[in-house]
């Protein structure tokens, strides 16, 4: 059966290897330039002083190619569960040619218990081969990003849990469906939302933050879509923390607001509420940096800052457990699968 | 003799309606069974059912002496050649038989290899590029090619011209002459089976309603045609089967085991054709047969 | 080695035809003691018929006395029928074909020709007369 499955996946295989030889051959041609880049003005900037346009010129080089390399990291789980996953029991329901392979001399349960098996792995190899290649090239960016989470779903071993998943997805929906475009659709479909359910919702609390409090610090103002100008807390010095959220309060806990700023320091000019256009949210608009200083001392007594996050050296821990979530849903989904073609499919 | 397919009290229901029910035989092995019957009569249900690709709502059903699901090996002993001959489009026919090596512990590749050398088969051939009757063909070789005891062949010929109608029957019977195998065909063309069948299960709506080694249904009917009667005055003994009347003239087609002896009848046998059609009639019309009266004019 | 046809379209069954050809052949000198009959692979493959079909024909003629199975081997003639010398036959053919002449100027129909032929025929083996 394992040489059959191989038969019938031979060409499927032979793509997927062909396109990751391609991945391959890029980045390992592209790769040793950026290092060298890196090495000759990023990590020497701190000497020079020049460290923001050493970082912006670095990060300019092979832009493009970093962000099809993510693009690609994002997207391939997805790909391979509905074109490797969807099809596998779908195909075979909706041509008729079950008939023939499940009357050999085969059990249909080993029939797809093998094909599960099979093709789930290569789903997962193709899928960490790829992350190898992407997190190695973009080693030298990572370093210079704030932090390791921004992009913790393209880099190291969740991707293995998507591509399984995804997968196991995929093969659910098609022996359930029985029609390949119609399993294909709604894989990628659930696919997506429980990839951005999971990374909303559940990410966050993978393990319980880390929650403290630092000294009042102003940033500068943020714009919310046309309304009034608010101001925003300074992040902390927590390097390459993800930090989840940050709040002013005061020791009884209330907010502290826009309202009680302007009553605090009357001279601050706040800019006038701009309209929404490109770049709206909370970015900062650019203020002399002392009557924010001085005002934020002014109420440092008072209120101080409640920071939430995640420090650097939980990442590893993050992406085990993600993963080993993510292969879980795809055993429990392979399990419902084999329980299916067994009592659901007479 | 063991019989080497056999239902007992065998349904199969969708939903409400009832694809196979209250189904009773048994095929002795060694022969050519012709399991005939109108299209949705439930033939496709009956062998999808013997080789587990259905699960029966109602009854059992054994094939080679052990009841379906049984054993995962039972599977390896029958070959089965399902409705339009599914292959895959996509692999060649030398990949077919690789399958069939890989999948069968019992294959016999040689003969694999010299069935579709005398065919004529082009190995490197993509089978989605065959004709209907060269797919039949190949389909025909991975099922036996696995060296079953028992073929079952849901209506194999039904899309072939009569040329290649005629090669896979040819080839068919070659292989049961040479290895002895018992084979089930379906079928909702009779005229072929009267040459290679030499047992009927005939299958109305769900139902059988005839099973029986040929020769002996062929010896147990007889059309009588004479003057004008009613089925009534008929003797017991003599089950009418069909009827048909004009203003001076009766015909009866009757199963019985007591030669017919009143001179008034013209008796002539019955072929297997009309035999057949004369039951699906009946079961479709829905009238039972009757026991009736003949009166012993010598 | 004899080669058969089916007429399935004679009312007669497919074994008896056989048969028949057989016994045809044995008088018409075409096969001879020693002769090997086609295999019922060999039938089947041509004819597309039951290889019950040419075992139990096989098996009837065996019974007659008029072949024998040699196991491995094949089926092999070992009787004969009595034959017919060719100018007998051809005698024999030519007075049928003049009483049939005869009949159907004087008046009778294919079927009525038949029916009396049956009944003659009927009458003369019934009587034993050869």
């Amino acid at each position: 059966m394992i040489g059959f499955a191989w038969l019938q996946s031979r060409t499927q295989t032979l793509v997927a290897a062909g396109a990751l030889a391609v991945v391959a051959v890029v980045t390992a041609i592209t790769g040793p330039h950026l290092v060298h880049v890196y090495d000759t003005s990023v990590a020497v900037c701190q000497a020079h002083d020049d460290c923001p346009a050493a970082t912006n010129g670095f990060l300019r080089i092979d832009h493009t190619l970093s962000n099809w390399l993510n693009v690609l990291v994002v997207t391939v789980p997805g790909i391979l569960g509905i074109f490797w996953g969807a099809p596998l029991a779908a195909r075979e329901l909706e041509t008729g040619t079950y008939r023939l392979a499940w009357t050999q001399s085969i059990s249909r349960t080993r029939w797809l218990a093998v094909k599960l098996g099979l093709v789930g792995l290569a789903s997962m190899v193709t899928a960490g081969l790829l992350s190898l290649a992407v997190t190695w090239w973009s080693s030298p960016i990572d370093r210079v990003s704030a932090t390791a989470f921004a992009s913790f779903a393209q880099r190291d071993i969740v991707p293995l849990g998507y591509a399984a998943f995804a997968f196991a997805l995929g093969a659910t929906a098609g022996l359930i469906i029985r029609r390949s475009l119609p399993a294909m659709a709604s894989t990628m479909v659930v696919f997506v939302l429980v990839r951005l359910a999971f990374d909303e919702d559940v990410r966050p609390h993978l393990i319980s933050p880390v929650v403290k409090k630092f000294a009042l610090s102003f940033g500068g103002f943020g714009i919310h879509n046309g309304g009034p100008p608010t101001v925003q807390p300074n992040l902390p010095n927590l390097p390459g923390a993800w930090v989840t959220s940050i709040q002013m309060v005061n020791r009884a806990g209330q907010a502290l607001t826009t309202r009680i700023v302007e009553a605090a320091c009357p001279n601050l000019n706040l800019p006038p509420a701009l309209g929404s256009g490109p770049g709206t949210g909370r970015g900062t608009a650019p203020v002399g940096g002392n009557p924010l200083e001085a005002c934020a001392t002014k109420l440092a007594p008072i209120y101080h800052e409640v920071v939430t996050y995640q420090p650097a050296n939980r990442y590893w821990a993050f992406q085990w457990y993600e993963l080993a979530i993510y292969l879980a849903a795809a055993i429990v989904l392979g399990g419902l699968c084999v329980w299916w073609i067994r009592h659901r499919l007479s | 003799m063991t019989a080497v397919l056999e239902a007992t009290g065998l349904g199969k229901r969708y939903g409400r309606r009832w694809a196979l029910q209250d189904c009773n035989f048994a095929v002795p092995e060694g022969k050519v069974v012709g399991l005939v019957g109108p299209n949705g009569a439930g033939k496709t249900t009956l062998l999808h059912l013997a080789v587990e690709l259905l699960a029966p709502t109602t009854g059992s059903i054994s094939m080679l002496g052990h009841p379906a699901g049984d054993h995962p090996s039972q599977l390896s002993r029958v070959g089965f050649v399902a409705q339009e001959t599914p292959i895959y489009s996509q692999l060649s026919v030398a990949k077919h038989l690789r399958m069939g090596a890989l999948l069968n512990p019992n294959w016999d590749a040689d003969m694999a290899e010299n069935r579709i050398r005398q065919l004529g088969l082009d190995p490197r051939q993509r089978a989605g590029s065959l004709s209907a009757g060269q797919r039949a063909q190949l389909a025909l070789t991975l099922a036996t090619a696995k060296r079953p005891e028992l073929l079952l062949l849901d209506e194999p010929v039904a899309s072939l011209d009569p040329l290649a109608r005629r090669e896979f029957l040819q080839e068919l019977m070659e292989v049961v002459a040479k290895h002895e195998v018992s084979v089930v065909l379906s079928s909702h063309l009779v005229a072929d089976l009267e040459r290679v069948c030499d047992f009927l299960v005939v299958l109305v709506a769900s139902r059988v309603e005839l099973a029986g080694d040929v020769s002996e249904l062929l010896a147990s009917h007889r059309r009588l045609s004479g003057p004008r009667r009613e089925a009534g005055s008929l003797p017991a003994g003599q089950d009418v089967i069909a009827e048909s009347h004009t203003d001076r003239q009766s015909t009866f087609l009757v199963r019985t085991d007591e030669p017919v002896l009143d001179p008034a009848w013209t008796v002539a046998p019955v072929s297997l054709e009309d035999l057949v059609l004369a039951y699906m009639s009946k079961a479709r019309d829905g009238q039972p047969a009757r026991r009736t009266q003949l009166e012993v004019l010598r | 080695m004899i080669e058969f046809q089916l007429d399935t379209a004679s009312g007669v069954a497919t074994y008896l035809q056989l048969v028949q050809q057989v016994h045809q052949a044995l008088r018409l000198g075409l096969l001879e003691p020693g002769d090997q009959l086609p295999t019922a692979q060999q039938v089947v493959a041509k004819l597309a018929i039951n290889p019950n079909t040419v075992l139990k024909a096989y098996r009837d003629l065996e019974r007659e006395g008029l072949v024998r199975a040699r196991p491995g081997q094949g089926t092999f003639v070992v009787g004969s029928l009595p034959r017919t010398d060719p100018k007998t036959q051809a005698r024999l053919i030519a007075s049928m074909t003049a009483w049939l002449r005869s009949a159907r100027d004087a008046g009778l129909g294919p079927d009525e020709i038949e029916a009396v032929y049956r009944n003659a025929f009927r009458n003369c083996f019934a009587e034993g007369v050869a």
